[in-house]
């Protein structure tokens, strides 16, 4: 019976169909909590991934600031780059799309958006890696978790060239305004993205020690979650940063 | 940062403990949960609950004295007891170390130590996470304390508006200690608060749904929902400074473009949920507190519960009423304004449905019900001055003087402090075993009390009359001489008020050692889990995991109503209760990592500021408390797999290292 | 409970893991949408401003919406977890705009 009850809470609760979904917080637990047994947690859900998505939304603060602080900084740039001399000496007025008068700016899209596929695909890869681990396919598993830590450095990779290309362009992190949030967003994405590769390879050597099988799922799911969100948040920086007209 | 262990701890009262010898390396694993060293080693959510209760208030004598040498400077007119420079200093440190160091951890000190017993589980979600969280606190605020030897300490104030607080200005490291400094106890905070939440909402007695939930366990989870997301906020605002100072952006680099405008909007997003951060969890307390001493449930518990969210959540609309003089624009003002007056509204529902659960009560007027009048009392008068300042017409006239000094003194000393030292005298008997003196509370009290309303009432008058807050020294002719003498008497006052509590702890310990006063599990006649069971709280909590019934549980076990409806005793305590004399509860292993993992941090702040050779120390630090972490049992793997037929589920308690070991990479 | 209705539960519960083709399909939506949000700076030139914004930010929005929902479940788990990471959207999304409000950024006063 003991196995039977533990079963019922490993199950996620049916919260999906409408009646349930619209439930308060409170009513939604008071369901749940008829099935807790001692080993089991009241809502149902594991802690660790409780854990997790708790994080995801503090990070959506944390990286809104920066998307905010960019946006600010690049208008105010624009504003403030009009009012310099073409072709300042020092380069201050080096922007995203053009530099003072002579129409080129550091970005290059075509380079940019080619990296956003990757890291878009990586998505893909690290979905069929926990589909793969959940069926205990673990041959395929190893394989979509390396392509997804593989895509994600060539998309590092690419973000590092990117960033000598506009040194040598004249943007440095401390030529202006623009340069300084500019590096700051994309450098916060990128760090999460290196410690995303980190999980992902850390997951893969548990795997390898035969630590991680199909019944610790969770733990890549886990890892996915952070993953994925890494990378709605390129969705946003690419959109917001690089493609939006000036 | 995120470095998780997973591990049901509603152990089940019959599972083994064995305790198996891990060595790692030249570490071996800590065993023993006594004597001085296991402190360190700790992941007792009460033992830390009790550090953070004592660390608090070490640094609430630090920056008492901090206070102090403020009050003699400006006792009397052209003060001379502190140079400008070291006057900017202790008035930075005070408000900083008062902030963040003394309210926020104060109140930590009380979630951690009672969110688990009041929701009826054994520890929190990830006791691991939790040494580490008040490590990092430790770390952090000894790490910005230092600056006082280090070329002088942060002197921008304690909202630190740049670009004031950039290299130009501000050359010295001050500034960047308190950017640092403050950044590693952010971190403390974020952990603790994904922890918490996680605890509240995930490991619950049976039947204690959301709203069975006591007061307190409400306003520490709204509190933890605020840390949750007021955080990040901060983290890019210090990360921001930094950048500035250290590595030559240009956020606050008003020559090129930049916006001073856009530290007091980030600090301030952070800063108004900060200050409901402060003072929810002493409604809490005092939610607690005027119901046990009232003899009565708590009023409209609904809408006190609705109240605190509404708090929480109203609380972030209003943060530009800080910057009504900083030209952010009429319509922001006006807007501001009016939202700032509406959550009067909430704190004014709390205000009611403390009164009227006193109303018609049996009241008791015992020390910890004293603190709480104290807090309505003085919240009220606080709340009021607070709406002056909504009204933008009359907070331009008194922003940047001894006005708003008063207001958020009668908030946060009048309101948060108070609250703190009533659930000081509240829970002393369910953590120490023994009461405190009700002589020496009483005195505790009334010369706090009246210290309190000597040194910040009479500002209110100083503000109006023009005195300007930060001023190192005022000329004899402005005519502030008189009222500052009260007001730095009354500083004095208070502090003999704080040496009446010392010596109160100290008397009253002396003599429960001497001759030992069974207090027995609920002194107070009260109504929450934590009073059913043993006092001083059992290592282990509960001998059997409560099961809930009711809102206020432990009261209806304790009293119900007879054929006529009239309230009549069923059982007491002492016989209800659990002894705490369970022996074979599995409970979580100490651990050295947390500890060692939080040292790395300041090695990291210091080499920030200092030299990169640092960082190999500090990476080091880091690697080790990591990996340590990581490849160590969260829990003894042999008591966990016990039960293997229980299915896989059960198989996270070994399975914790290895999350630990890639949650832990987010670290960053 | 009866074990058939524990493993019809149990059942339920796999059903909400998508099969690879889905995630496949999703994954080419996602890749065509990206594919317009490129094509738009091609053609920056001879599109009103305010359209190229306008159909930016809608592409932005589904893509993010169908990752979170699919990719990361959260269509199908439990609505804690919805709770958690909209509530921390929601109120990024609330305190930014106030805060470009604030900053006079979208050019209404």
């Amino acid at each position: 019976m003991q196995t039977l009850r533990l079963m019922l809470l490993t199950k996620e609760p049916p919260l999906a169909d409408s009646k349930l979904s619209e439930a308060t917080p409170a009513e939604a637990t008071e369901t749940v909590t008829e099935h807790t047994v001692e080993h089991g947690t009241t809502t149902g859900i594991s802690n660790n991934k409780l854990l997790m998505w708790a994080f995801l939304g503090s990070e959506c603060l944390l990286f809104g600031a920066l998307i905010s602080t960019y946006l600010l900084y690049k208008e105010r740039f624009n504003d403030f780059a009009a009012n310099l001399a073409p072709f300042e000496q020092d380069g201050r007025n080096i922007g995203p799309r053009f530099g003072g008068e002579d129409g080129e700016g550091v970005f290059d899209i075509p380079f940019t958006s080619i990296s956003s596929f990757i890291l878009l695909g990586s998505s893909l890869t690290m979905v069929l890696a926990l589909s793969a681990i959940r069926r205990s396919e673990y041959r395929s598993f190893r394989i979509w978790t390396l392509t997804t830590a593989a895509l994600g450095s060539v998309f590092i990779a690419g973000q590092i060239y990117e960033f000598t290309e506009f040194v040598e362009k004249g943007l440095g992190y401390s030529t202006n305004i623009f340069g300084s949030a500019f590096f700051t967003l994309t450098g916060f994405h990128g760090v999460h993205v290196s410690i995303g590769i980190v999980m992902l390879l850390a997951t893969y050597i548990m795997h390898k020690q035969g630590r991680l099988n199909s019944d610790k799922a969770e733990t890549v799911e886990i890892v996915g979650l952070y993953w994925h969100f890494v990378d709605v948040v390129w969705i946003l920086i690419f959109t917001i940063v690089y493609l939006f007209p000036q | 940062m995120a470095i998780t262990e997973d591990r049901p701890l509603a152990l089940e009262a019959g599972a083994v403990t064995k305790v198996a010898a891990r060595p790692l390396g030249a570490l071996t694993r800590p065993q023993s949960d006594v004597g001085w060293a296991s402190w360190f080693t700790t992941v007792d959510h009460k033992k830390i609950g009790i550090m953070y209760g004592v660390g608090s208030l070490f640094f609430f004598l630090f920056g008492g004295v901090e206070a102090l040498m403020i009050r003699i400077q400006l006792a009397a007119p052209d003060g001379q007891f502190l140079s400008e420079s070291l006057y900017n200093q202790v008035f930075t440190m005070h408000g900083v170390t008062m902030v963040f160091l003394v309210i926020m951890p104060m109140a930590a000190a009380f979630a951690n130590y009672l969110l688990p017993l009041q929701v009826g589980a054994r520890d929190v979600a990830f006791p691991r996470l939790n040494a580490f969280s008040f490590w990092c606190w430790l770390a952090g605020a000894i790490f910005l304390n230092t600056s006082w030897f280090l070329g002088g300490a942060p002197a921008g104030g304690w909202f630190a508006y740049a670009p004031n607080t950039s290299v130009t200005f501000a050359p010295g490291s001050g500034m960047d200690f308190y950017a640092i400094g403050l950044q590693i106890v952010g971190i403390a905070s974020l952990v603790s608060a994904i922890n918490l939440i996680v605890t509240v909402l995930n490991m619950r007695a049976p039947g204690m749904s959301l709203l069975k939930m006591p007061v307190l366990t409400w306003m520490l989870l709204v509190t933890q929902f605020l840390l949750l997301f007021a955080v990040p906020v901060i983290t890019i605002a210090l990360f921001l400074l930094t950048f500035d100072r250290s590595f030559g952006a240009n956020f606050f680099n008003v020559e090129q473009g930049g916006s001073p405008l856009l530290w007091q909007h980030l600090f301030w997003i952070f800063g108004h949920p900060e200050v409901y951060i402060l003072i929810l969890p002493a409604f809490g307390i005092i939610s607690e507190v005027i119901p046990t001493f009232s003899r009565k449930p708590i009023f409209g518990y609904p809408f006190m519960v609705g109240s605190g969210i509404a708090i929480g959540f109203m609380g972030w609309g209003v943060w530009a009423h800080h910057m009504f003089v900083s030209g952010v624009g009429e319509i922001s003002v006006a807007a501001f304004s009016l939202s700032t007056m509406f959550i009067a509204v909430p704190t004014g529902v709390k205000i009611l449905n403390w009164l009227a659960t006193m109303w018609g009560g049996r009241l008791r007027f015992n020390t910890p019900m004293l603190f709480a009048c104290g807090v309505i009392a003085m919240f009220t008068i606080g709340g009021l001055s607070g709406v002056t300042h909504a009204v933008a017409p009359s907070d331009t006239q008194q922003t940047d003087t001894y006005y708003i000094v008063a207001h958020f003194h009668y908030v946060i000393f009048g309101g948060s402090l108070l609250g703190m030292f009533s659930g000081f005298y509240f829970w002393w008997p369910k953590v120490f075993g023994y009461k405190l003196s009700e002589k020496w509370g009483k005195i505790n009290f009334w010369l706090m009390l009246i210290g309190f309303n000597m040194t910040f009432g009479p500002m209110h008058v100083l503000g109006l009359q023009g005195m300007a807050r930060r001023h190192q020294s005022y000329a004899k002719e402005d005519g502030f001489g008189f009222w500052n003498g009260i007001v730095s008497a009354g500083a004095f006052v208070i502090a003999f008020g704080t040496l009446a509590f010392l010596i109160n702890i100290w008397l009253s310990a002396r003599s429960a050692k001497r001759n030992p006063v069974e207090v027995g599990p609920d002194p107070w006649d009260a109504r929450s889990l934590e009073w059913s069971t043993a006092s001083p709280t059992p290592v282990h909590n509960f001998d059997v995991e409560p099961t809930v019934e009711f809102q206020d549980d432990w009261w209806h076990r304790k009293w119900g109503e007879n054929e006529e409806g009239k309230i009549v005793r069923k059982a007491y305590p002492a016989d209800i209760a659990q002894d705490g004399s369970a022996t074979d509860v599995h409970l979580p292993s100490p651990s050295y990592w947390p500890l060692v993992l939080s040292l790395s941090l300041p090695v990291i702040g210091y080499s920030v500021i200092y030299t990169f050779w640092l960082m190999i120390p500090a990476g080091a630090l880091f690697l080790a408390g990591f990996l340590g972490w990581a490849l160590e049992p969260a829990d003894d793997p042999e008591a966990a797999h016990g039960h293997a037929d229980h299915g896989h589920d059960d198989d996270h308690d070994a399975d914790a290292s290895a999350d630990a070991a890639d949650e832990g990479a987010s670290v960053g | 409970m009866t074990d058939t209705a524990v493993d019809a539960a149990v059942d339920a519960h796999d059903d909400h893991h998508p099969s690879d083709l889905f995630y496949l399909k999703i994954a080419a939506i996602l890749a065509l949408f990206t594919a317009f949000e490129v094509g738009t700076y091609f053609v920056e030139d001879s599109v009103p401003r305010w359209f190229l914004f306008l159909s930016l930010t809608v592409l932005m929005i589904i893509k993010f919406v169908m990752v979170a929902a699919y990719f990361m479940h959260l269509k199908y788990d439990t609505p804690w977890f919805r709770y958690l990471f909209i509530g921390g959207l929601v109120l990024a999304i609330g305190v930014y705009t106030i805060f470009f409000l604030a900053f006079d950024l979208f050019g209404l006063g």
